[in-house]
């Protein structure tokens, strides 16, 4: 018997485990309940540090079918403090605010491998020889690798327009590819269909509550990284709208099964102006979501008919949180932000997330003294396109040193800003090391 | 005006099997209206306690959102053809 099952959010209809995403009765989307009575005895802190430093030292809160044997260390990406884009978003370096940097979760280097993870655990037992999806990008990278790994066919649907870095990420792990005419709701809209036609696993349509449990270990880690406590707040990209639920989920039930103390944390969500339907909805107070026709570069968020948007309005307005969103220019000047303030670089999604930041600084609706959290959930080097132009690419010099003096001389910088200046200034004074 | 509606898998058990209706309906509420009467039992599924058509249910109109072309007040066109498409979400709050 397992400590799981499919549950109907809205009519309460259980549907034990099954590859199923809706309610036959009412429509409804289904979610994966726990028996938390039964985890109380079984989970603890110390058990769950004991374990390897990946996303399955939560298999407990996770719907795993029994003896599940993971083949990939997923998760468990670094947290650390941020103090120079603090500094920058903020105007002090305050050690508040901090990365969740998911732009190195492997095998795929973005957040969507530990929903793939279980996915595809729950794909094999289920008996589906092919997995599928229709994505964005970074869930076609992950559900391509994750297949490969575990000898499943992959078929995976995407926009015609995306990123060249993203299609040839899919390709490499010997994945069918099939490019669509249309936008990413088109393409979802698609795999809908073809999902009630074909017995394949599509992680994000009959697979997708189990899929979006592997959202939690966000959360999860984020809570144990900073010693078993919740943040104040956090700052999350939204697209189909699922993450933001899944991390409130997670810090939920670490409350609920006395891991944390229990504390309000704030949830604020990030969306590119191009694609907004989810932060204009939480601006104009709607509980409702209004489609959109993307268009930003912000590729891996262009969804304009949020599968979850309904709950992502609902887990940022009862937080009381807010929603942001910033346009391309913003985007990409937040890209370039974060790569220089703390050595991070990360895709659109990314420059989204630091963008409303800080907008949300600036209007007061996160306070520099709160600890607050971003979610990078994706790397730059899957979107370079839109830095293309950005940099100039300077003229090759001869390789002798009197070149360089020219070249150092031709350089209209401020002297104190030259390499070395500083070291050699001490050192005619005496004061060097 | 003369439509074609195609029907979900997961609802054809309240249509004994049939996958795709031709009828005739001006707009989504004439069209729900005509569901309704054809097949009573499938009247639960597609509309709440209130009557209101149901929120996860996304109906589209030769595969675009009807939101885009006005919902409610979109006049169909004769043979427009809808597809019934359950929103696939799975949130938690």
């Amino acid at each position: 018997m397992s400590h799981y099952e499919l549950r109907c959010r809205e009519c309460g209809r259980t549907w034990g485990n099954q590859p199923r995403s809706i309610c036959d009765e009412c429509f409804s989307p289904l979610e994966v309940t726990y028996d938390y009575d039964a985890l109380k005895t079984s989970v603890s802190r110390e058990r769950i540090s004991s374990r390897a430093p990946n996303m399955w030292r939560y298999s407990e809160l996770l719907p795993l079918p029994q003896g599940h044997q993971p083949r990939l260390p997923v998760g468990f990406t670094p947290l650390f403090q941020a103090p120079h884009l603090a500094q920058k978003l903020t105007g002090a370096a305050v050690g508040n605010l901090y990365i969740k940097n998911d732009a190195v979760c492997l095998p795929t280097l973005s957040f969507k491998d530990r929903v793939v993870a279980v996915a595809l655990a729950n794909a094999r037992e289920f008996g589906f020889d092919t997995v599928s999806c229709s994505s964005t990008g970074n869930l076609a990278n992950a559900v391509a690798a994750h297949a490969a790994r575990e000898g499943l066919k992959a078929w995976i649907f995407i926009p015609s327009d995306l990123e060249p870095a993203k299609i040839l990420g899919t390709n490499v792990f010997g994945a069918k590819v099939v490019r669509i005419a249309g936008n990413y709701d088109q393409v979802n809209r698609l795999c809908s269909q073809i999902a009630d036609e074909h017995r394949w696993g599509f992680v994000n349509v009959n697979l997708r509550p189990y899929y979006a449990e592997g959202s939690k270990t966000v959360g999860f880690e984020i809570a144990e990284q900073l010693g078993w406590r919740l943040p104040d707040n956090i700052v999350c990209p939204m697209a189909g709208g699922s993450l933001i639920t899944k991390i409130k989920k997670a810090f939920d039930e670490l409350i609920e099964l006395g891991l944390v103390e229990p504390k309000e944390v704030k949830f604020f969500g990030a969306q590119a102006t191009g694609c907004s339907p989810i932060s204009t909805a939480v601006k104009t107070g709607s509980s409702e979501i209004e489609p959109q026709k993307p268009s930003t570069i912000a590729r891996s968020l262009a969804i304009g008919n949020p599968a979850d948007g309904h709950y992502a309005i609902k887990a940022i307005k009862n937080t009381g949180g807010w929603s942001e969103d910033v346009s391309d220019p913003q985007v990409v000047d937040s890209i370039k932000l974060l790569a220089e303030t703390e050595g991070i670089f990360t895709e659109t999604a990314g420059g989204v997330t630091v963008g409303c930041a800080g907008k949300l600084y600036r209007q007061d609706r996160i306070l520099p003294e709160e600890t607050t959290v971003l979610c990078i959930t994706g790397n730059g080097l899957k979107t370079t396109d839109v830095l293309a132009g950005v940099y100039e690419t300077e003229q090759p010099i001869a390789p002798k040193l009197k070149e360089f003096e020219y070249y150092l001389q031709q350089q209209n910088v401020d002297r104190s800003n030259i390499p070395g200046v500083l070291a050699r200034a001490e050192e005619a004074a005496g004061i060097g090391a | 005006m003369p439509i074609t509606v195609q029907i979900p898998t997961a609802l054809r058990r309240h249509t004994s099997g049939v996958g795709s209706v031709e009828c005739s309906a001006a707009n989504l509420e004439e069209l729900f209206s005509v569901l309704d009467q054809k097949f009573p039992e499938l009247k639960p599924h597609l509309r709440d306690e209130k009557g209101q058509i149901r929120r996860f249910l996304n109906v589209y109109v030769n595969e675009e959102d009807i939101r885009f072309l006005g919902g409610p007040t979109y006049a169909f066109q004769e043979g427009d053809e809808i597809l019934l498409v359950p929103s696939i979400a799975g949130g938690s709050v």
